[in-house]
């Protein structure tokens, strides 16, 4: 159904002939964890644990592993110290090995050990043992005993196993069914008994799209062209205008920034600023030209190892430099260099393989197929980046082509001068020659610190040595000397005797014999449009993290998306064009108490917007916003001494003027210690790690900013001459234009007097206080343009500051 | 295509489990967060105050608050718990290699290591002759109902991530600090202050080193578990103030119609946050009028300033214990006070002698007042730095030091008069009942009747609590 909508091709750096490596997947079963804790979350996710009465088939990773795991592993799993009786459960040889009395035999509960053991009465036989407090209960035996009955399937963690494209459960059809994602949710619907719910009315679909494709609400005008639309194609058209918007790639990028973890200070200690915005404008232009993200990913962490790429390269290689640095005084540089190279693995895993490896930095896993050495090879990828272990980074200056242009002219003719030099004879001539050679060199030097600077990788002549640290512990060098290598899990990379290098990471990461990036990236897409993901933890794909509502549809979406060439718009436009996305978010008492979380998917879900939304979004209806795309990053208003503790050196936030003070959210300066405290009090994430998932809570400190914060004073100012000035000439009118602005609906009658009385309410008490009203009025820079008179200006602005404030303005429904 | 028929979907509303408290909201966002929420909130909560996960407590708690007095930068434990002779004797000799071979060090890097003896005497103070350094002669005044531990030690030696695993038992960025999981997991008893405050004040004597807002940060957890900075300039608390030109009628007129809004809305969408965004606004126009009484300190009695050794809400120390206590009376769970100002590199006489008249009157005035009023007993109150200073020389001051370090704590179920620990004749190792930041946590956890092996939260997959992997120890010898 979607077309493809990417603008151009573009070189892709998987090539074997960049020294290529082919990764040789060992065949392997995947042992399977799951914390009790995260079970008894699904069981009520997936409406209810299954039962074995219910009609259908016993599902092992629905239904059988997390009994498992639960009740068996602790001394039947992958701990070898734990282990009892030479019987393990975690992988499938093993559960099927020959043995005395079979564990398991397919089909015939009655002669498997596993199940005579659970249902004996003899206390000395039972498993679990009586005194392990572990109880399997009635309704698991027979859920166990179904399982086995019916052949005993054992399957791979859904996550490891290789992305493959299941059968679309074709069969529905009707209005809801727009693509194949409709049949894969109504399969699931039906088996429950659900119905979808209907679309959602155009308002609210245009209101959708827009925050979900590029950040900002639409505009009445924009809403009125699209419910009036009668063509068969105005949904499709309005996806397409969103998706071809450059502030697309703006919405796109804060998820990225989020993973890899961009902001404009290095983190520790002192929180000293580095220059890494072209970066940032980087993500946002790949998401804007829709580059490819297999390309993306390889260009982010070795575009520096890739000639062909250019400067657009180097600039994504600053990927490998946005963790925390320091420059602390008295850092040791060996703790500093261990710090940074598990932040790199850290990094690497959360944002494309969605896997934590933090545990495997001090022992080998107990449950996850990952060990020490691997988060040790992991690191050793990344040990010839040369970077200083204390102290400020190297930056790297980059030239537009206009600067690059006039640095070739002033080269050209320093060259040209110091010839003329040469042959002048006569001091006068020389003199000449040398004084514009002076000016040249002057205007060279000008251009070229006009220039961005940038933090790349730099490339060390040898990589540092890497070894395994007992515990941990950056003292310790008993620890081997490991080499660059993916986790052994997931094969090896055949580099032969090369070392295997960066570049070789990261094609590995991007290709499709990868079974984790596609299904992370996917997963996380589909957040970006539903408010929650297929599989529910965004953070862990692994083991431990939430198994999909719909594994089928995540499986099938993965597959389709690695087909067509790793495209996001086409994987965007997918999702969107769905019947399942368009459904209203509403919900009857009936589906809530019987899917409280919208498992199914039988309807939309609804959230409050993100942190720099909720300010673009302000700045939008009241006018002020600066479209501006990319560029440095911004200081709006702040409040004064908020950065006193920031030290070495003191500074002060020193708000911008004029365009700067209104741009979007995410061209905010990012100070990791000190994030702006409107993003952080909407649970913008200080960037320090890896944020997959962002919090989204709602708090008293979210009042206080939209109430208070001059940002927002300002914006219900401007937009207060904006409600006078096209609002109408009546009161009710002008009411009416300020909630349809702010909410892309029309307004109710009572919704029309409650905002009637505050404007009355407030005239009145400004009548007879101008002053507290030209104070009022006299919040933020930009200068009034409006002639009305300042009471009923400021009535007005209270008035627009209460629609600012409304629940409904912040929220993507 | 679309239907624009939804309405019949908003007829039925209201009636819907816990739809009361907005409660499918609450614990929607915790599962988000948490699957293991389901267990903790079996019950959505009437009042939108957040009352904790812990329920029932794990066994009777002793304590209802902590006031952490956190003395950043690293104080010298050698010149204020603990008393070495042996390093006076030895003064300007080298060190015994023996102990500092291939140990973590931080300025001295590459150095001579040279001993220096302590830069002030040590008395013997109460009834029980606890040893305290002689500038601390207000504390001294308060030995016996303080419990003094000398064989911490910690993991980092730089502040920055010394103070993450102090605050949150682990230097990597992201994990919630304690005061995090005070509030989440016992909740406040109050809902027009924050549950968990932090206030700041900077030294005089030596360097101010900077502090990150990850120190309160509430990390993995949902963010309304973070600290609220108070501010002795500008705003007590950000944007608590109204804009230019808006009195508090005017205010309350916006936040009414909001709310009224709010509510309009909600008989149409049906939607649990919007229940809960109304309660916000209510605690925030609430917030805006008892954070200004909360530092209005005029109702204070001038003997209350001349204990503390204030004359008002002027950000020092002193005034932010007065502070601490009128938070503490209004049922903040988790109060946190930095000084800025240990970090003495160089010239250690003067300036811990210097910092420490800036904190010992207002640190025993805040023991002493809440004795008086009958709150010690329920306030645990914590002493202490990130990490103590080399009991070798740097120059005329002391390095970063990891390995052994002083704490003191006090009230809240903890036993005064005691002594606990030791480090050893260097006060280089802790070596006689060592004591880590995860003991030290798990112990506070017990006060409050917290078992610390029951209360974790799930993130990326694993069980994550503030007192790490290994089997932290109470500590029940200094317990009441």
């Amino acid at each position: 159904m979607a077309r493809s909508i990417r603008s151009r091709v573009e070189p892709r750096w998987h090539g074997s002939q960049h020294r290529g490596a082919r990764t040789t997947a060992r065949p392997y079963a995947v042992l399977s964890w799951h914390c009790s804790a995260l079970l008894l979350g699904i069981a009520v996710l997936s409406l209810g644990a299954r039962d074995a009465s219910a009609a259908g088939d016993v599902d092992f990773s629905r239904d059988v592993r997390s009994i498992f795991v639960e009740k068996c592993y602790s001394c039947h799993g992958p701990d070898e110290t734990k282990r009892e009786g030479e019987l393990r459960l975690d992988f499938e040889s093993d559960v099927f090995a020959e043995r005395d009395a079979a564990t398991i035999v397919r089909g015939k509960p009655d002669e498997s050990e596993l199940y005579r053991r659970l249902v004996t009465d003899d206390g000395d036989q039972r498993m679990p043992p009586p005194d392990s407090g572990k109880v399997v209960s009635d309704q698991q035996k027979a859920l166990l005993k179904k399982w086995i009955a019916e052949g005993a399937e054992w399957q791979e963690h859904w996550s490891f196993e290789k992305l493959a494209k299941p059968e679309v459960p074709k069969g529905a059809s009707g209005e809801f069914v727009q693509n194949e994602i409709d049949h894969f949710t109504l399969a699931r619907m039906q088996a429950e008994s659900f119905t979808p719910n209907p679309a959602a009315d155009r308002v609210t679909l245009i209101r959708r799209l827009s925050f979900d494709l590029i950040g900002l609400p639409p505009t009445p005008a924009e809403v009125d062209a699209f419910v009036n639309d009668s063509s068969p194609s105005a949904y499709e058209g309005l996806v397409d205008r969103l998706l071809a918007s450059e502030h697309c790639g703006e919405r796109m990028a804060i998820y990225w920034l989020d993973v890899a973890r961009y902001a404009d200070s290095n983190g520790f200690h002192g929180d000293n600023p580095r220059t890494m915005w072209l970066y940032r404008d980087y993500v946002i232009d790949a998401f804007n030209s829709n580059m490819p993200f297999d390309q993306f990913t390889i260009e982010q962490l070795a575009g520096d190892l890739i000639p062909e790429a250019g400067r657009r390269g180097l600039i994504a290689s600053a990927y490998n430099r946005l963790l925390q640095t320091t420059q602390e005084g008295g850092a040791q540089a060996k703790e500093y260099y261990a710090r940074y190279a598990a932040d790199r693995v850290r990094n690497t895993a959360g944002t494309w393989l969605g896997t934590t490896m933090n545990c495997v930095e001090c022992h080998n896993h107990k449950f996850d197929p990952l060990s020490m050495k691997d988060f040790y090879s992991m690191a050793a990828f990344f040990a010839d980046i040369d970077e200083p272990a204390v102290g400020g980074p190297q930056h790297t200056k980059f030239f537009t082509p206009e600067q690059q242009a006039k640095l070739e002219q002033a080269d050209a003719r320093i060259a040209e001068l110091n010839e003329k030099l040469k042959a002048q004879k006569s001091e006068e001539d020389q003199t000449a020659v040398k004084k514009e050679l002076a000016e040249t060199q002057t205007q060279r030097k000008k251009v070229h610190d006009s220039g961005t600077d940038l933090v790349i990788t730099n490339v060390r002549a040898t990589p540092r040595e890497i070894r395994i640290l007992p515990r941990g512990n950056w003292m310790d060098d008993s620890g081997a000397v490991v080499q660059p290598a993916i986790p052994a899990f997931f094969g090896r990379l055949e580099t032969g005797d090369r070392r295997a290098t960066r570049l070789d990471l990261a094609r590995w990461i991007a290709s499709p014999d990868n079974p984790l990036t596609p299904r992370v990236l996917v997963n996380r897409v589909w957040t970006l449009m539903f408010g929650t993901g297929i599989s529910g933890d965004l953070r862990d794909a692994g083991t431990q993290g939430v198994l999909p509502t719909h594994p089928d549809l995540l499986n099938w979406l993965s597959a389709d998306f690695v087909e067509h060439d790793w495209d996001v718009k086409r994987l965007v436009k997918q999702i969107v064009m769905s019947g399942t996305y368009r459904q209203s978010s509403l919900v009857d008492n009936e589906k809530r108490s019987r899917d409280p979380y919208n498992r199914l998917l039988a309807r939309q879900n609804r959230w409050r917007l993100d942190a720099e939304f909720v300010r673009d979004t302000a700045l939008s209806i009241s006018g002020l916003l600066v479209r501006k795309v990319g560029g440095p990053s911004v200081r709006p208003y702040q409040p004064a001494g908020y950065w006193m503790h920031l030290k070495f050196p003191n500074r002060t936030w020193q708000h911008d003027t004029g365009q700067n003070l209104y741009r979007r959210g995410l061209y905010t300066w990012w100070q990791r210690t000190f994030l702006h405290p409107s993003l952080l009090a909407f649970d913008a994430p200080t960037r320090e790690e890896c944020t997959a998932q962002r919090a989204r809570s709602n708090t008293p400190l979210q009042a206080l900013v939209l109430l208070n914060d001059p940002t927002y004073v300002e914006s219900a100012r401007k937009f207060a001459e904006r409600i006078v000035q096209e609002g109408g000439d009546s009161v009710e009118e002008r009411a009416r234009f300020a909630m349809r602005q702010a909410t892309s609906r029309a307004a109710r009658d009572v919704e029309v007097a409650v905002l009637s009385d505050l404007y009355e309410q407030q005239l009145k008490e400004y009548s007879g206080d101008k002053e507290a009203a030209e104070k009022l009025l006299a919040t933020g820079l930009s200068p009034s343009e409006s002639s009305t008179d300042v009471t009923q200006l400021a009535a007005w602005t209270d008035v627009a500051r209460a629609v600012l404030n409304l629940n409904e303005t912040i929220t993507r429904n | 295509m679309e239907n624009y028929n939804s309405t019949q979907l908003s007829q039925t509303r209201r009636s819907f489990l816990g739809r009361a408290g907005g409660g499918v909201g609450a614990m929607a966002l915790a599962s988000l967060l948490d699957p293991k929420a389901f267990q903790v909130q079996a019950a959505p909560a009437q009042s939108q105050r957040w009352t904790g996960t812990v329920k029932p407590l794990h066994f009777a708690p002793k304590a209802k608050r902590v006031i952490h007095l956190y003395q950043a930068g690293g104080p010298s434990h050698l010149e204020t718990f603990d008393f070495k002779p042996v390093l006076a004797k030895l003064d300007g000799k080298a060190m015994p290699e023996s102990l500092t071979k291939g140990q973590p060090i931080a300025q001295l890097q590459g150095q001579q290591l040279r001993v220096m003896g302590a830069q002030h005497p040590f008395k013997k103070y109460g009834e029980a002759g606890q040893e305290i350094c002689s500038i601390f002669p207000h504390l001294g005044s308060v030995a016996d109902e303080v419990a003094i531990v000398r064989s911490m030690f910690t993991k980092a030696i730089n502040h920055d991530p010394a103070h993450s695993f102090m605050n949150s038992g682990t230097s990597i960025s992201g994990a919630p600090s304690a005061g995090a999981w005070w509030l989440y997991g016992l909740g406040a008893e109050t809902d027009d202050l924050p549950g968990f405050v932090v206030l700041s004040s900077v030294g005089k004597f030596g360097q101010a080193q900077p502090i990150a807002a990850r120190q309160w940060s509430a990390g993995f957890l949902p963010s309304r578990f973070q600290g609220v900075e108070f501010r002795s300039k500008g705003d007590p608390v950000l944007y608590v103030g109204n804009p230019q030109g808006i009195t508090r009628t005017r205010q309350q007129r916006v936040v009414n119609a909001v709310n009224k809004l709010n509510e309009l809305r909600d008989d149409v969408v049906d939607n649990p946050e919007i229940a809960t965004r109304i309660t916000q606004y209510e605690m925030a126009f609430k917030m805006q009028a008892s954070v200004p009484g909360l530092i209005d300190i005029s109702d204070e009695s001038q003997e209350t300033l001349d204990l503390y050794g204030t004359k008002g809400a002027d950000g020092s120390f002193a005034a932010n214990c007065l502070l601490a206590r009128r938070m503490a009376e209004r049922g903040t769970r988790f109060i946190q006070l930095y000084h800025r100002a240990w970090d003495h590199h160089g010239g250690i006489k003067r300036n811990m002698a210097g910092t420490a008249t800036e904190v010992d009157q207002a640190t025993a005035a805040l023991i002493t007042d809440l004795k008086r009023r009958g709150m010690l007993d329920e306030t645990l109150i914590l002493w202490g730095g990130e990490f103590g200073r080399t009991p070798m020389a740097q120059g005329s001051g002391r390095d970063h030091h990891i390995k052994g370090f002083s704490m003191m704590l006090c009230g809240g179920g903890i036993k005064g008069g005691v002594t606990y620990g030791a480090t050893d004749d260097f006060g280089y190792n802790a070596h006689e009942n060592r004591v880590s930041v995860h003991d030290l946590h798990a112990t506070m956890y017990h006060l409050f009747g917290i078992d610390f092996r029951r209360f974790t939260f799930s993130f990326q997959g694993l069980d994550f609590g503030l007192t790490g992997v290994e089997t932290p120890r109470v500590l029940t010898e200094i317990l009441a």
